[in-house]
């Protein structure tokens, strides 16, 4: 019970003070928005609604990715500066506790974005149809990896300009090997290997065979594959953590 | 405060590479005690009490807390103790009730009891008023006790301060001593370190000399200036220039050093306790008038500079900078 009151009360706190702020929620609706109107209006200017559909998982995936990377590494960064985050090592929970309670804000606010595109999509065309139930689980897994990529980026960095800059050394990469908007099959061979090393690859594919039909690996194997990877990431995490944070 | 020892430090070692931080010390803290850590910075008190409280890793060593071994099982160890960091490290975009209630719900309190203890706090250290606002918002020295009552929030047995006076007015500095000694009376151990010998000499019943990583001198206040101070000194201000009786009173109190000093004072230095009374009839019968007679002990300073050769002005020096003893 102990630990479900602290648990509760750092997400709460994260939500609080951190993703309910103005420019974060302006973030979590503007940017997926203007990437989805950028996709949009194509060479010839016009808006193509039949496309929306198609671009639809990479534009949830990205905002996902965007979203938790960032966050997470920046308010971390922030509480170490601060020392506040020294309170919460200093607290009588375990280090799990405390990393999922701070992973799970983040998560939230990931989910939060990769449903706003689809809101509006929903405006232009018929999403029935979709197993919205696979849908979540997909995007729970790009957030839960995209988040914990996050942690790592965060136990790595001292200040926040070094967490921004490690997310967008992993992010931009990530937005075009990970098969959001071009086919991994459409990459040189030689990049092919890095993509099925990232955990994007596999949220992603699972969201193009839950909402476009198509996929390159069976989802129990991309379930599996993510399910790996949170659980090797939150380990090394952990372990960085341990490593670095408590001298 | 009782002989029972709530915190048995054995062997503590810390090294960062080859430096040696804390070198093999060894002391305990008596249940309600208040026990200080005195040393200039660098010395190895804050990495002592990250130790203690689970922030760093020590290299060697056993700490015992309240029957917890505090290296194998930190997280038990923290959830007995208070700690009040050398920086307050709550959250600036929340207000200070809010804050209390947060570091409450850390330690698992249920949110009628946290509110209503942080309503406490607040009250207790004459925060009430501005509860509601922005710790951003506050003074130095309001950080300072809202940091202290983040600490006390969950009633520890043992409380953990790391230099609580530190860059604080003098007037909050006052207030914090006093309520340090407020929560001895209630029953609360209290640790501090701090390189403020005036604070150490107000508060603490048992002090540790630390320099270079070793516990050099630990002791009461009494205790420590006895080992230092070999005999009695009576210091007795008069109306007259005594220089003229130098020789007859050394013949008269034989076994005591007599030293004139200026402005009409004279000073006798003996190993045995000096009876008084002869003293003054001898000057009584010279016709001279003593305005004040007193046993001159040395300060906590004096003892500090002869046990540790660090000079008190360095000492002084550094607290004005912030910086390291060299």
């Amino acid at each position: 019970m102990k630990t479900w009151i602290a648990f509760w009360n750092i997400l709460k706190k994260d939500i609080q003070n951190y993703y309910l702020k103005p420019p974060n929620i302006s973030w979590g609706i503007i940017f997926p928005l203007s990437w989805t109107l950028m996709q949009l209006i194509r060479t010839t200017g016009s808006v193509n609604i039949s496309d929306i559909k198609q671009l639809l998982p990479g534009l949830m995936g990205m905002s996902v990715l965007f979203g938790t990377t960032s966050m997470l590494a920046v308010t971390i960064t922030f509480e170490r500066r601060g020392r506040s985050f020294d309170r919460l090592l200093l607290a009588p929970i375990s280090l799990s506790t405390l990393v999922i309670a701070k992973l799970s804000g983040a998560i939230l606010f990931g989910l939060f974005n990769a449903f706003v595109p689809v809101i509006f999509a929903a405006f232009f065309i018929d999403l029935s149809g979709i197993n919205w139930g696979a849908v979540f689980l997909a995007v729970f897994f790009i957030a839960v990896t995209s988040t914990l990529l996050g942690l790592m980026i965060a136990v790595s960095a001292k200040e926040i300009f070094e967490a921004q800059t490690f997310s967008n050394f992993f992010r931009f990469p990530m937005l075009f090997l990970c098969g959001l908007f071009l086919p991994i099959n459409s990459l040189p061979i030689f990049l092919r290997p890095l993509s099925y090393l990232l955990p994007l690859t596999y949220g992603t594919d699972l969201l193009n065979r839950t909402i476009i039909g198509t996929s390159m690996l069976s989802p129990m194997l991309n379930v599996i594959v993510l399910l790996v990877f949170s659980i090797v990431l939150f380990k090394y995490c952990q372990y960085n953590i341990r490593k670095k944070w408590i001298l | 405060m009782n002989n029972k020892n709530i915190v048995t430090v054995t062997n503590l070692s810390k090294l960062y590479g080859e430096f040696v931080a804390v070198n093999d010390i060894s002391f305990s803290i008596r249940k309600g005690e208040i026990y200080g850590f005195l040393g200039p910075n660098g010395a190895g008190k804050t990495t002592t009490i990250n130790m203690m409280i689970g922030l760093a890793r020590p290299t060697g060593g056993v700490i015992n807390i309240n029957g917890v071994d505090a290296v194998k099982n930190v997280k038990k160890a923290q959830s007995i103790i208070g700690i009040v960091p050398d920086e307050s490290n709550l959250y600036d975009e929340m207000d200070g009730f809010d804050n209390l209630c947060f570091c409450g719900a850390l330690y698992g309190m249920r949110k009628a009891v946290r509110e209503k203890r942080a309503r406490e706090l607040l009250e207790q250290f004459d925060l009430a008023k501005v509860g509601k606002r922005p710790f951003k918002a506050y003074s130095k020295g309001m950080r300072r006790k809202l940091t202290i009552a983040a600490g006390i929030i969950h009633q520890p047995e043992i409380l953990f301060l790391d230099e609580p006076t530190t860059g604080i007015d003098v007037e909050s500095a006052r207030q914090i001593r006093q309520l340090l000694i407020t929560l001895k009376q209630s029953g609360t151990t209290v640790f501090i370190t701090t390189h403020y010998i005036e604070d150490a000499e107000r508060i603490c019943d048992r002090i540790a000399f630390i320099v270079g990583g070793n516990i050099v001198a630990v002791g009461t206040i009494q205790e420590l200036m006895e080992s230092v101070s070999h005999g009695h000194t009576i210091e007795l201000v008069t109306d007259s220039n005594l220089e003229l009786y130098s020789d007859e009173l050394q013949t008269l109190f034989s076994g005591c050093t007599v030293k004139m000093g200026t402005d009409h004072t004279v000073s006798i230095v003996s190993r045995e306790a000096i009876p008084l009374l002869p003293v003054l009839q001898y000057l009584n019968d010279k016709g001279i008038t003593v305005f004040e007679a007193k046993e001159v002990r040395p300060s906590l300073e004096d003892v500090f500079v002869k046990i540790t050769g660090i000079e008190a002005e360095k000492l002084r020096k550094e607290r004005e900078k912030g910086g390291a003893v060299k």
